[in-house]
């Protein structure tokens, strides 16, 4: 494969980029809840 | 039973619509059914996002033929192009819920536009960088001040400049405004995005793909090509309800904390 450096590089950084981004959604989302649970058990059952 | 699905709706302290549009905007303006519908979402859009933008990047990187002028070079094309499809797809999604915000005080409006921000930014990034690491061996340079690269840059900075004012102001409703107006001014950045290759004379090669026209590509690329641009856009949809989602419960977290601090 040429310029294999330039396509491995777009490629791990969409990587990244994908991870980072769906990764910090989740945790932030399942923060979020918990957090509201511990303030209103009513809303976080 | 969900969390979400326990979240009271909130109070009806926004601004009657005045228009039909308005109506019917309000109908999904109610966090609590925002969140339902979210929550059943969620996974179907997580799941489509994941599968088609695995299958495409998969097909892009290992089937589709190398180009015979560029060589393997045009596999970036796979990540590249979609990038910057939704570069500008989501500024246009900025703009309208800016739109929303302004006109009508949609309650969900200013944080879809807080939330949709990031993700704009990161895949204008992804779309800047992947269009520098396929311009270095085809090109020679890394960065050229083409019209095409110019203006995409310009989109960049405008979603950071939203970022950055939406967090400007002690009071998040004049944040919501400033990025709102921000975010409308901005938007005349994406026609000249799209026509910035027919005005002037660019580096950036012209549209391969119009809605007029018959694609200009192959068809062993073109397929895999629409593949990724599905995967990411249902990826993209995946990332900003996840994120308002969880940007509706910590509003409603503030408001609770809130309401027992004034009644302490």
């Amino acid at each position: 494969m040429t310029h294999l450096p330039y396509i491995a590089g777009a490629y791990g950084l969409t990587l990244v980029l994908a991870v980072g981004f769906g990764l910090s959604a989740a945790i932030r989302l399942s923060r979020a809840r918990k957090r509201l649970a511990a303030i209103d058990p009513r809303a976080g059952r | 039973m969900e969390a979400s699905s326990t979240l009271a709706p909130t109070p009806a302290t926004t601004l009657v619509p005045p228009t039909a549009g308005g109506r019917s905007l309000h109908r999904f303006a109610n966090p609590g059914r925002f969140l339902r519908i979210a929550a059943r979402a969620q996974p179907w859009l997580t799941g489509v996002a994941l599968a088609a933008s695995l299958v495409g990047l998969g097909w892009g990187l290992f089937w589709a033929p190398a180009d015979w002028q560029q060589g393997d070079a045009v596999r970036i094309m796979f990540v590249h192009v979609p990038a910057a499809w939704l570069a500008s797809f989501g500024y246009l999604a900025l703009a309208a819920c800016s739109v929303a915000s302004l006109i009508w005080r949609h309650p969900l409006a200013d944080l879809a536009a807080a939330e949709i921000g990031p993700v704009g930014a990161g895949f204008t990034a992804l779309c800047l960088v992947t269009g520098s690491l396929w311009g270095k061996p085809m090109w020679g340079a890394w960065w050229v001040w083409d019209a095409r690269l110019t203006s995409v840059l310009v989109l960049f900075f405008l979603y950071l400049g939203h970022i950055a004012l939406v967090r400007a102001f002690d009071d998040p409703v004049r944040g919501y405004r400033a990025g709102a107006i921000l975010a409308l001014v901005g938007a005349v950045n994406v026609p000249i995005i799209k026509f910035s290759v027919d005005w002037w004379n660019t580096l950036h090669q012209p549209a391969s793909i119009t809605l007029t026209g018959a694609p200009t590509m192959a068809a062993a690329m073109l397929w895999p090509l629409l593949m990724v641009a599905i995967g990411f856009q249902f990826a993209f949809l995946a990332l900003v309800v996840a994120r308002l989602r969880a940007a509706v419960i910590e509003r409603r977290m503030r408001g609770l904390l809130m309401a027992r601090a004034a009644g302490a």
